[in-house]
């Protein structure tokens, strides 16, 4: 979009370069009312930052508090069904890691994001206490990204085999990577590709 | 006491799959038992992993699109469609009012098409053969309507982002309800064979019973949580895609076991007729594909969007860094959230039981493992 001069709207500096670089981060808007206000009585520093992009809000809490608050969230306000657990891999960033949790409430129709940055070797506390559906999900995260959760019940590789090596997801392990081993002893070939 | 021999060891541990007929692919199931009771299982799944998720972020977003076809491939529409909407989103575009209409009409064929598969393949595991012949009768004239507008039947690919890539085909509408007025009948014919079969109700009654608690708890979705009593459909609570302007019902079950979930089905196929009528008003001339530039390149940023796949919500978790190709993108398939809950409704019933229950989440493997 930006190698168009012409619908690009946010250009008004008269001296800028011809194609201005895209903004590096999310354009994000701050998000204010009554769910972010109570979050932040209740936790405190613990909550980072409260956004929305494109009409969607997200809370951004400290790595400690994700479970705290999800918990308060399902038992105060309603937020029963948790949707999604996800990571994002940034390898450039002191905290690795962007984990997420997609939350849903039945009763307001709503639907918000808890986001936490962790940082490699960090064991975020499991949310299947809170939410049985992450035990699936959190053994997701850890064989695609290697981000052990402390306290999950199972915590085994879902997807890949058991004795693999490696974690797929993460930006270092190529597309074209895989266990050479693995697929030597298990497949009887010299190479999957 | 006498001394103990084999007979008091009461558990048995049995391995069922990947190669089973009845699990609807590469789905493995290590069950538990005693004697005939189920106390535990556990499920080894991944056989047909292909790294979709690493995949998209090889790809530019246009790319990827064709991929998404093939991790739920008896409803790549409703793939294709979720993947176009969170794209469409991420880059704050809309399709225009007569591509959202197409859309609207082949999601909801693909729905019936699924859910056809579903009844089909469900009813031959218990024992019923003669439906399968009859819904892949049905199924094959939504898959020519397919196959006449983008010429693929089964990953059709049919949507672009921003719109459609084809304008309808000139007998489309003709077809489209031709199949709507032929197809209602059948489905009481289905249910004529089925709803008061002595040996389909006894085999599917009081059958893994997962009650609405239980469904939020375990994320589950789509017609499992709506035959447990919970009036909810994405395509109600956030419409997308022009959905709001439709009148249809959402059916419900109470007890939910796989009875309801059968039942809820079968009205989910006429309500999607309901939809594709309206729809088929609704077309008007214009334009099919949105202003969409020629290499996308979303500005940072990241969406979830979710719509109301056959099997429950699909979800599109999608990350910019505002080059061509995403940062990340997850999907979030409903069958793989849904089969979390086997061991639940599995545990305390019969071995008899598990492949009727695994029928009735309608889980595809490809889109479990993806």
């Amino acid at each position: 979009m930006a190698d168009e001069p012409k619908p690009a709207p946010p250009k008004p500096a008269a001296g800028a370069p011809k194609a201005p670089p895209p903004p590096a981060e999310m354009a994000a808007t701050p998000w204010e009312g009554e769910l972010p206000s109570a979050l932040k009585e209740q936790f405190g520093d613990a909550i980072l930052e409260c956004s929305s992009y494109l009409g969607q809000n997200f809370v951004r809490v400290a790595p400690g508090a994700a479970i705290p608050v999800l918990e308060y969230l399902k038992l105060e306000q309603d937020f029963d069904y948790l949707v999604d657990v996800t990571a994002v891999d940034y390898p450039k960033r002191a905290e690795r890691f962007d984990l997420v949790y997609i939350l849903y409430s039945f009763a307001r129709n709503e639907r918000i994001r808890i986001k936490t940055r962790i940082p490699e070797g960090y064991r975020p506390e499991s949310a299947v206490s809170v939410h049985l559906t992450a035990n699936w999900l959190e053994r997701e995260v850890y064989d695609m990204f290697g981000i052990e959760f402390a306290n999950h019940p199972d915590l085994r590789r879902i997807l890949m085999p058991d004795d693999w090596q490696g974690h797929p997801l993460r930006k270092d392990y190529s597309i074209l990577q895989m266990d050479q081993r693995w697929v030597q002893e298990n497949l009887g070939i010299e190479s999957g590709q | 006491m006498a001394e103990k021999t084999f007979l008091d060891s009461t558990e048995l541990v049995l391995n069922m799959g990947p190669q089973h007929p009845s699990t609807h692919g590469v789905l493995r199931v290590i069950l538990k038992l005693d004697g005939e009771k189920i106390i535990g299982t556990d499920c080894v799944i991944g056989y047909l992993h292909r790294g979709v998720e690493k995949i998209a972020e090889n790809r530019t977003y246009a790319m990827f699109a064709p991929y998404v076809d093939r991790m739920d491939y008896v409803a790549a529409v409703s793939n294709g469609l979720g993947y176009c909407l969170a794209v469409e989103k991420l880059l704050n575009i809309e399709a225009p009012p007569r591509a959202q209409v197409t859309r609207v009409i082949l999601t909801e064929l693909n729905r019936i098409a699924s859910h056809l598969l579903w009844l089909g393949t469900h009813a031959l595991d218990i024992g019923a053969t003669t439906p399968l012949f009859y819904v892949m009768r049905e199924r094959e004239e939504i898959l020519n309507i397919f196959e006449k507008y983008c010429g693929a039947r089964l990953t059709t690919h049919a949507f672009r982002i921003g719109g459609l890539q084809y304008e309808l085909y000139e007998e489309f509408e003709a077809d489209v309800l031709r199949f709507c007025d032929w197809f209602l009948p059948r489905v009481d014919e289905y249910e004529e064979l089925l709803t008061e079969n002595r040996i389909w109700v006894d085999r599917l009654k009081g059958v893994g019973i997962l009650n609405a608690e239980d469904c939020k708890a375990y994320g589950v979705t789509g017609p499992v949580l709506r035959a447990a009593g919970v009036e909810w459909d994405l395509r109600r609570a956030q419409p997308y895609s022009g959905y709001q302007q439709y009148e249809f019902k959402i059916p419900t079950g109470q007890n939910g076991d796989t009875y309801d979930r059968y039942l809820v089905r079968m009205e989910e196929m006429r309500q999607s007729v309901r939809i594709i009528r309206q729809a088929v008003e609704r077309i008007e001339p214009g334009p099919i594909m949105a202003k969409v530039p020629k290499v996308l390149k979303p500005p940072p940023g990241e969406v979830y969007v979710s719509i109301e796949a056959p099997k429950g919500e699909l979800g599109y978790f999608v990350v910019s860094d505002g080059s061509t190709q995403p940062y990340r993108v997850r999907v979030r398939p409903p069958s793989f959230v849904n089969l979390q809950a086997l061991d639940k409704m599995a545990r305390g019933g019969l071995i008899a039981d598990i492949v009727a229950i695994i029928g009735t989440f309608d889980i595809v493997l490809g889109e479990i493992d993806r």
